[in-house]
Formats: structure tokens, sequence, C-alpha cells
């Protein structure tokens, strides 16, 4: 086995490991870190594949605002912070057998990708690949009316978000 | 390759041989090389936070027109090592109630991340742990730990005030990271990339040089975009939570924030963290904004490449440590709405109008001399930054007149004369 | 290779980990442990604890949060662009100029609503 594939498999066995320490857990904060340490895991498999900026978002945005966020919305919300909670409710086996046919037919689906089995060609052009990111994001013959409306979309989030949390219109001065 | 060309390849090409020689295969040699690399620059900064509590103490009471440490060796020079030997000596107790994995790891994850931003930091041209092509943002990355740190400290000490002084420090934190990523974007901008040394070389470029004297002016990026660096250390300042950001622990109000439960090794990791983000912080100003090792007389592969520009980085970084820690001792402590204000209301939206600003002179001076492209993105930094200081100012003005208490005669601190409250009496 | 940059800052997390933890380590084998009930009492101005460390936290703190998480996700577009910016047209320019202003749209709301006002 190569070198590459044991930090991958580690990679691998920390994001599933700690994924079910998350849904497992009767305590929510620690369910919210070990869902910083699934996320860790992902970043960790995205700079195996080449794809460093991903990785670096995958923790910037993922880590140090998305989990912060969750963190924070179950301190806030509920006193649950010290005591536990039931993890499992009594359709968590019907929940079960949908993930498990889910993600069953969706591996029965890609095994006729024909890229399934092979090796990804090498992202490493020699040219500096987040410029080419840039240039595709932010170019017409690329995707320059998705990246816009992502920008609005992410305008009405944040309005949505404010109007959603607080409700008490106060005009400022 | 010579000794003096370059002490530390000249250490890693000789480990390198040696570990061939004794039949370790190519992969083994490379890791062990990268771990010891990695060793030494870990080991490196905890050595630099041992000398930044000399430093900090000296500094302090020399601020406060005291001696500070002279005991201990010169200058007090050994006074760390006694801290530290006491330090580790220190009964570490752990609040009933306290969640264990939480409590211990929290110090560990807060070292961690400031460890972790010293990967992409090159001290001179050659010697950078990994020229990452993301820097930046790696940077930033490693920074969301610190995040995670607080609120984890905070929550698992079982302490009501630990928890509200993670909260703000959390609230203050992420709101200043705004900032911080948005004047972070200026250099990348300015030099068209992400990766640390990239930005450095592209600060070398001549703008032009003093005729007679024949010394090139350099483009630091300090000159295209002052106003960045002013909100930069603003945000970092904040980013560190010292004074006047030092809410988070606010003696008066939170007996010490976050942190209130830790006792021994396990807070002296809190101030380890706390003193390395301040030095990370000066470093990574001195790299974004004013060149890095770049300086007169750096050359490129011989003894004053790594001499010198190892010599100008730590130059530039302890003054910039200096200028955090002179606002730490000279400036009060704000209010959190004033410092939710400064940033939410002055420093995004003051980066905000550069950012948008500033690519469209880059757009329309395209193709220019590289002199006239700085001069003119040095005015319009110049022409926001006034326009904005006028409009706080005036804003500041309104606020105060509708608060303020008017006092009419001399505060004393004597009871008011019997005679004029009769006075008053008759009058009414 | 690039994954050989990455090495270093994967063993850098080992060392980085490493450090604090083995001096944790050192100071549990060096400093005594006497620990008695008004040791381990939690630090809350030598009074007894009332009722359980939750408090009610104000919303403030979650809607700063909020913001911040859709300017970071912005941020994330923004530095392509930024590294991008020599290569792109008269379009591109404006279309990131555009983003920025967006941004900065959703900022004047919040302030306008009064959702950055801490009370």
């Amino acid at each position: 086995m190569e070198p590459i594939q044991i930090v991958f498999l580690i990679g691998a066995a920390l994001v599933l490991g700690s994924a079910v320490m998350v849904v497992t857990r009767r305590n929510l904060i620690h369910a919210a870190l070990f869902l910083i340490l699934t996320l860790s895991g992902v970043a960790m498999i995205f700079v195996l594949l080449e794809a460093f900026y991903w990785a670096v978002i995958q923790v910037v945005v993922y880590i140090g605002a998305i989990a912060i966020l969750i963190i924070m919305a179950i301190m806030v919300t509920r006193n649950v912070t010290g005591d536990t909670v039931k993890p499992f409710n009594n359709m968590a086996v019907w929940a079960a057998m949908l993930s498990v046919v889910a993600s069953g037919s969706l591996i029965w689906a890609l095994s006729y990708w024909p890229a399934f089995d092979q090796t990804a060609p090498v992202a490493d052009t020699g040219e500096y690949v987040i410029r080419l990111l840039g240039l595709e994001l932010f170019s017409a013959e690329g995707y320059l009316i998705p990246t816009m409306i992502a920008s609005v979309l992410l305008l009405a989030a944040l309005i949505a978000a404010i109007k959603s949390a607080f409700p008490i219109s106060q005009e400022e001065e | 390759m010579q000794f003096l060309e370059d002490p530390v390849l000249w250490i890693a090409e000789w480990l390198r041989e040696v570990l061939l020689g004794w039949g370790a295969s190519e992969l083994v040699t490379n890791m062990t090389l990268n771990f010891l690399g990695a060793f030494v620059v870990g080991a490196m900064i905890m050595v630099i936070f041992i000398l930044l509590t000399w430093i900090e103490r000296k500094a302090a009471a020399r601020f406060q027109d005291r001696i500070g440490p002279n005991r201990v060796g010169p200058f007090g020079l050994i006074q760390p090592i006694a801290d530290a030997v006491k330090m580790l000596t220190k009964e570490d107790t752990r609040p009933k109630g306290a969640d264990v994995v939480g409590y211990v790891l929290a110090p560990i994850v807060s070292v961690f991340s400031v460890l972790m931003t010293w990967a992409v930091v090159p001290f001179t041209q050659k010697w950078i742990g990994a020229d990452l092509s993301v820097g930046v943002m790696y940077v930033a990355a490693a920074g969301s730990f610190g995040i995670v740190a607080v609120l984890l400290a905070g929550w698992s000490s079982n302490n009501k005030y630990s928890l509200i002084g993670a909260f703000r420090g959390v609230a203050q934190l992420i709101s200043y990271e705004v900032p911080l990523f948005l004047s972070l974007l200026v250099p990348v901008f300015l030099a068209r990339s992400m990766g640390v040394n990239d930005i450095i070389t592209s600060q070398t470029a001549v703008l032009f040089a003093i005729p007679w004297l024949n010394i090139p002016i350099r483009g630091f990026f300090v000159l295209a975009a002052p106003l960045s660096v002013v909100i930069y250390f603003i945000s970092s300042l904040a980013e560190v939570g010292r004074a006047p950001f030092d809410l988070i622990e606010a003696e008066s109000e939170l007996v010490a924030g976050y942190h209130v439960e830790y006792s021994g090794m396990k807070f002296g990791l809190f101030q380890a963290a706390e003193f390395l983000h301040s030095f990370t912080f000066a470093a990574l100003m001195a790299l974004m904004f004013f060149g890095g090792w770049q300086g007169p007389w750096v050359g490129t592969n011989n003894l004053t490449g790594w001499l010198l520009g190892g010599f100008y980085f730590m130059l530039k970084t302890f003054f910039f440590y200096m200028m955090v820690m002179w606002s730490r001792l000279t400036f009060p402590r704000i209010r959190i709405d004033q410092m939710m204000n400064l940033n939410w209301k002055f420093m995004v939206p003051v980066s905000l109008v550069l950012l948008m600003g500033m690519p469209l002179i880059d757009y329309g001076l395209r193709g220019q001399e590289l002199w006239l492209k700085y001069l003119v993105l040095f005015l319009f930094n110049l022409i926001v930054g006034l326009i904005a200081f006028a409009w706080a100012a005036r804003a500041d003005r309104r606020v105060k007149t509708h608060t303020r208490v008017r006092f009419e005669g001399r505060p004393v601190a004597v009871m008011p004369q019997a005679p004029a409250a009769a006075e008053d009496e008759t009058a009414g | 290779m690039l994954l050989d940059n990455w090495l270093f800052v994967g063993l850098l997390v080992i060392v980085a980990a490493g450090i604090p933890a083995i001096v944790l380590v050192i100071a549990r084998l060096l400093a005594p442990r006497k620990p008695n009930d008004a040791k381990l009492d939690t630090y809350e101005c030598g009074m007894e604890t009332v009722g359980d460390t939750w408090v009610q936290f104000k919303v403030q703190y979650y809607i700063y949060a909020l913001v911040f998480l859709v300017f970071d996700v912005e941020i994330i577009f923004l530095y392509p662009w930024a590294v991008a910016f020599d290569h792109l047209d008269l379009l591109g320019v404006i279309a990131g100029v555009l983003f920025i202003f967006l941004l900065g749209d959703g900022l004047l709301y919040a302030w306008r609503k009064g959702a950055l006002k801490w009370n």
C-alpha cells in the first residue's frame, strides 16, 4: 500500500468514526465537537485530492463559522449544555433503513460512471489553480451568472436571517 | 554547498545523506526531515514565547515607570525560566462539574491554532515550512481553531463567568475576523497571489530610485494601501483580545473571562496562545504590508540572504509587537457597544469601499507605470481615510450631545453649603 | 509535488498538538495535587453557585455569528477574484465590484434594521 493511501484511510476513518460519534453522543456539545473533527477529516481528504483551496475553505467556513454557529445555537436556545438528550427517537430504525437505501443506490448508480474506478488526472498543470478558479468564476464564458446569483442569494440569506432572528424592527436614526 | 551560504539547508542536506547512508528509504528520510523541520519551528516559537514574556514585563514596567524584573540574571533575563518553573510546579485544579475532555483540550487547541500558523511564515527567503499556494487563507483557517478553543474553555469550565466571557469573546473574534480577512485581501489583490512568499517577492518591485544616491524605493504594500494597514492593525489587536479590546477578560465584570477556572500550566498555555497570537499578527503585518525579509542589501543566495533577511523580518516583527504592546499599555478598555460599532459601522464599511475602489483604479491604470499606480492608490486610501474619519467624528459628536450629562459649576468633593439649599427653598 | 508542502503541515499538526500536550503532561508530573472542596469550587465571587451554568444569552450574539457567516462565504469568492485580477476583462472586474457592493448592501440592511446595535 502506498503511504498516501494509508493517510487517506486514516482520514476516512476519522471522518466516519467521528460522524458516528456525532449522532450517538448524548451531550449535544460533545456531538458538535465531534462534528468539528469530522469536518477536519474532510479538509484532510480535500488536501489529498490536491484541492487545497477547498481544504482551507472547509476549515474557515465550516469550522470557523458554521460549527461555531451550531455551538452558539445550542447554547442560546435551551438549557442543554450540561445535561444529556436522547440521541434517537422511535423513527431511528426507519431513518437508518432509508439512509442505507439512499447511499446504496447512490453507490450503485455511481458504479456505472466510467470514472468510478479510474485514477483522477493530475490537477497539477503548472498553472496557479486558484487563478484559474477566479477566472472561471468571474468571466462570461465561465460561471459569472451563477456567481452573481450566489451573491444575490447570500444577500437574501442575510436579510432573511436578520428578519427571522430579529423580528422587532427598531429603526436607527 | 558551503555551511555559511545557508546553514539550515546545509544541515538538512547533511542529514539526508546520513539517513540515506543508513539505508533509510526516500520516504522515511523525507518524513524525518519534515518532522524535524516542524519540530524546530514549533520549538522555536515556544522559545520566542519565553522571550516575549520577558519583553512584555520589561516593557510594561518601563511604560509604567518601573524597572521590571531585574533580579534573576542580567536585566532579569532568566526571569522567564523561573516563571516557567513556577508555572510547571503549580497545582492544577479542575473545578467541580467541569467537562474533563473539553477542559483539558481547550488550552491545547488554543496553542495548536497559533503554532499551525507558522507553517507558512517565511523567516528568510528560503526558510519557510511550506510555501502553500493558499497561504493567506491557510492562516485564516489555522486561526479558526482559536475560536473553538475559546468556546470550549468557556463551556467546559462550568462557570457562569467563563461562559459569558466565552460568548463575548466569540462575538468579538468573529466580528473582527471580517475586517481582518477583508484587509488581508488587499495584499493578495496587489500581489495577485495567495502564497506568502509570492506576496513578499512582489513587494520587491522598484517604484523609483532616489536619483543621485541610487537607492531604490521598493513597492511595499503599505505604500499602496496605508488604510488597510490601519484596519489590519486594529482588527488584529481585537483578534488577540488585548487592551483596548480585552473585553473578553474584563476583570471588573467577568473576573477573567473564559479562562477564569484555569490554573497552573493550563492557564500558562492560554497565556502562551495570547502572546504568540500577538506575535503572529505582528509577523503577518511585517510579511503582508512591509515586505517581510526584504530590506537593504538582502541578497538571494548567500550569507546576506539569510542573515540580513532573517534579521529584517525579526526586526519588523518585534517593532510591530512593540506597537501592539504600546496600544495595550496606553489605551483604556472600550465598551462592548463601542467595540461592535467600531467594527461593523466603521471598519467593515471602510474596507468594503476600499475593496471597491482599489480594483477599479487598478483596472483603469492597467499597463501604466507602477509608481503611478501606487501613487493613485495611496491618494485614494488617504481620501477614503480622511472622509471616513471626518464622518465618524461627526457621528461621534452627534451621539455625545445626546448622552452627555451637563454639569453646571465646578465639580467639587464637598457637600453644597446649607445656605444654597435654603435659597433653593425660598426660590421654590 | 504539491503534496510535499502539505507533508510539513500534516507533521506540524502532530507537533503543534504535541508540544502543549507534553507540557501539560510534565506539569502533571511535577505539580502537587492536593484537592479539597473549597479549592474545587467554581470561582464565582466566593459564593455558592446558584443554579446551573446556563444563563440567558442575547440573541445579538447569534446575529453577529450569522452576519459573519455570510461575510465569510462571500470573502471566499473574492480571494480567487483578486488572484485572477490581471486576467479578467472589464465585465469580470465590474462583477467583482458589484459582488462587494451587494455585500455592503446586506450590511447596510442589517445596520438600518438595528441588528448591529448592541443594547
